[in-house]
């Protein structure tokens, strides 16, 4: 049996991570690999630390402890450790003469950094659109980076020039193909606000996708949506890991979807990881089943008279 | 709000309510006046009847409001029709009429007579539409609300004022570096505000912006205090200065010396500017930088997500915004030929902001008709002389300026509480994107 990809070929690392709020451990040392082209899911009970972990990784959270190594060629383990020895945010393509990517230490760069460099897009819990701003322009936006440096700082947009109307017309393109994609074409000049519920959900994804991201990170895209609604996201993100650019990573609550398009879960559970593997593994595993279901009367009893045997009162 | 309940009954005890209210304000402030008597004691002169008609008022007007309202809620319901606004011939000749009003002006009124009608009524509010647009990209893009405005007006209007004697450089050389000066102060203050948003950011401007204006008041050796700087070079058309004599503007072109001549030009001037500026920001907003600083005023966190450095699209919105105002400074200083630190107070700052909120944060056409409205209206109250003979000599109603203001913004939150263009072109549109696939 081949090792599974997240250990033969992993996209993004995360090595004893810990996250604390004053005296709350959030995340408490996680360790986990996500494989490049796999689905990987976040699972957990509510308040097991998913999302701070999705913070951290996005750089919206600067984790107490740990590291998180990101590259889109293959990550391997001298030149993390080589990296890590120093103090750059992130090895650049030119010097990474061996693989032609560069590493990102994600936990050392700031948000917009993480997707401007390293190109991890995410989505959040609480949708956060432009609700003011077109369908249409929420994608423009999301390819800032590219046109920013099309339009020269903005000189060579206030002229007009070619190369401007040109990479202007293909950001359009790639905006009017995605929204054909999420069924949204005919809503495309309508407040982004303005979308039904499901359609806001679907936007924000495609404008994650826009930017070009090696890795997708959704904050629980179903969370709201009807099955009808969820079995066309669940064949959406498989769609757009078997065109192979983008790999994904996702929490999500609703466990059809996971086990429908997952190929890796990694289970957390109090902020500590719990199980790792293949669906069919985790589904097996003893401590998922009681961090979802609970336990049986007798183990409780079991626990609690350990705990009273120890510590009479 | 029961069903069961009549409209009419419900206007009478919201109209309660408020008279309530009004009573609770008016009593300590409208009920009793304290003034020192002969003995230097205070004397309370009791106003009861003034105090029942503010009741009243505040009855009548509470009560029609209520009534006005509830007739007008079915209608709410029903979708506001889409009206795309058919303005072909209107563009035009509205900036016909702009051109030629100084003119028109001149010809209709004399030499004399036409200073105030270009001078107030047309370079001032033109000089309030550059800052109105220039507050726009701040406060209307970019979301970021700006109570400090006026510091960049003045670093403009002194950056000139100063520099044209030292360094001897004509206008058309200080207009940039006026422009470049308030840009920079606008670059230093966004630095360390780059953190704070909404209420924070806003005591943090309005703190600068004082800061700004109590320098110029101290700083006696460099900006003569209260006093103010005057005596510096004014405008002048390609070299010729615009003074009496044989070497002045008038003589050159075998005119009359009038000082009105001044003013047309500088009407022209601000003109060409404030279009240039609005040509500017109308392209920014089409742009990269531009969608930006939008997506910025609707969610930061998510622009950030996107890998839009943030930091820097807040400052160049405070600096671009800066220097529309050090330009406008500059204009305001050739404008007056005097300029001092009474100039540039936070109601200076308050009426830009107001222009920017009536008109819409955001539309280019609803601030300058806001920048009409509010600059065009408080100076015709001067004009209202006639009101003496009704209301005694006493009466001045330059007086109620603000009130009104304060009314009118008041209204317009009620009305149309997203200014007076309220609907947002999209910046790029998909065509044939109407029919559903």
């Amino acid at each position: 049996m081949t090792a599974p990809r997240w250990i033969a070929d992993p996209l993004l690392q995360v090595d004893r991570l810990t996250m604390r709020f004053g005296g709350l451990v959030a995340v408490n040392n996680v360790s986990f690999a996500a494989g490049r082209g796999d689905i990987t899911a976040l699972i957990g009970p509510n308040g097991a630390g998913k999302t701070t972990l999705f913070n951290c990784l996005t750089g919206f959270y600067k984790p107490t402890v740990g590291r998180i190594a990101f590259s889109r060629g293959g990550l391997d383990v001298e030149r993390i450790e080589a990296l890590t020895a120093t103090s750059a945010k992130y090895s650049s393509a030119k010097n990474a003469q061996d693989m032609g990517e560069g590493i990102y230490l994600l936990e050392r760069m700031a948000d917009h950094e993480i997707a401007k460099k390293a190109r991890v897009a995410r989505t959040f819990q609480n949708i956060r659109l432009f609700p003011g701003m077109s369908a249409l322009e929420n994608l423009i936006v999301a390819q800032h980076v590219a046109l920013a440096r099309a339009s020269g700082l903005s000189v060579f947009g206030l002229l007009g020039l070619p190369s401007w109307r040109r990479a202007e017309r293909d950001a359009v393109a790639l905006a009017e193909k995605w929204l054909a994609r999420i069924g949204l074409r005919h809503r495309a000049n309508d407040p982004a606000g303005a979308l039904p519920y499901g359609d806001q959900r679907r936007l924000e994804i495609a404008r994650a996708m826009c930017s070009g991201p090696a890795l997708l990170c959704l904050d629980e895209p179903a969370a709201g949506l009807n099955a009808n609604e969820s079995a066309g996201l669940a064949s959406l993100l498989r769609d757009i890991r078997d065109e192979g650019e983008t790999s994904i990573l996702l929490i999500e609550h609703d466990m059809s979807v996971v086990m429908a398009i997952s190929d890796h879960l990694v289970v957390l559970d109090y902020g500590q990881k719990i199980a790792d593997g293949a669906p069919a593994e985790v589904r097996e595993n003893p401590a998922v089943i009681a961090a979802y279901l609970g336990v049986e009367d007798a183990e409780v009893d079991a626990v609690e008279s350990d705990i009273l045997a120890g510590d009479p009162r | 709000m029961s069903g069961q309940s009549s409209p009419f009954a419900h206007a009478l005890k919201d109209a309660a309510l408020a008279t309530l209210i009004v009573a609770g304000i008016g009593f300590p402030v409208v009920a009793y006046r304290a003034d020192p008597d002969f003995n230097n004691a205070l004397a309370l002169t009791s106003r009861w009847p003034l105090f029942f008609i503010f009741c009243g008022l505040g009855f009548a007007l509470r009560f029609g409001l209520s009534l006005w309202g509830a007739r007008k809620k079915p209608s709410q319901a029903a979708p506001a029709a889409h009206t795309s606004a058919k303005r072909g011939w209107l563009p035009p000749l509205g900036l016909l009429a702009i051109l030629a009003y100084p003119l028109v002006m001149l010809a209709v009124m004399g030499p004399q007579g036409a200073l105030k009608w270009v001078d107030t009524y047309g370079v001032q509010i033109l000089l309030y539409i550059l800052l109105g647009w220039g507050l726009n990209i701040t406060v209307g893009l970019a979301g970021l609300l700006d109570l400090g405005y006026v510091a960049f007006y003045a670093v403009g209007a002194y950056g000139y004022a100063l520099l044209a004697p030292m360094t001897g450089l004509s206008f058309w050389a200080l207009l940039p570096i006026c422009g470049a000066l308030a840009a920079f102060w606008g670059f230093c203050i966004g630095f360390p505000i780059l953190r704070l948003r909404g209420d924070y950011l806003a005591i943090v401007t309005l703190a600068f912006a004082e800061i700004v204006r109590i320098v110029l008041v101290n700083w006696d050796v460099v900006t003569h205090g209260e006093a103010g700087l005057f005596g510096f070079p004014g405008v002048s058309f390609f070299g010729l200065p615009f003074i009496p004599g044989p070497r002045g503007f008038d003589a050159h072109f075998g005119f009359k010396f009038a000082g009105v001549h001044k003013l047309i030009f500088l009407y022209y001037l601000v003109l060409a500017l404030a279009i240039l500026a609005n040509f500017v920001s109308i392209r920014l907003r089409r742009l990269p930088l531009g969608r930006a600083w939008e997506a910025l005023r609707e969610d930061e966190i998510a622009c950030r997500a996107l890998g839009l450095d943030t930091a820097n699209i807040k400052l160049t919105a405070f600096a671009l915004g800066a220097f529309f105002a050090g330009v406008a400074g500059c204009l305001f200083a050739l404008r007056q030929g005097f300029v001092s630190p009474s100039s540039f107070t936070f109601t200076e700052s308050a009426t830009i902001l107001a222009i920017v909120v009536l008109g819409g944060r955001g539309s280019q056409v609803g601030v300058a008709m806001a920048a009409v409205l509010i600059v065009g209206a408080s100076e015709l109250l001067r004009e209202l002389t006639f009101l003496k003979a009704i209301f005694g000599q006493d009466f001045d109603p330059t007086q109620y300026r603000m009130l009104l203001v304060g009314m009118a913004m008041v209204a317009m939150m009620n009305f149309r509480p997203r200014g007076l263009v309220s609907s947002r072109e999209p910046t790029i549109v998909l065509k044939e994107a109407e029919a559903p696939v």
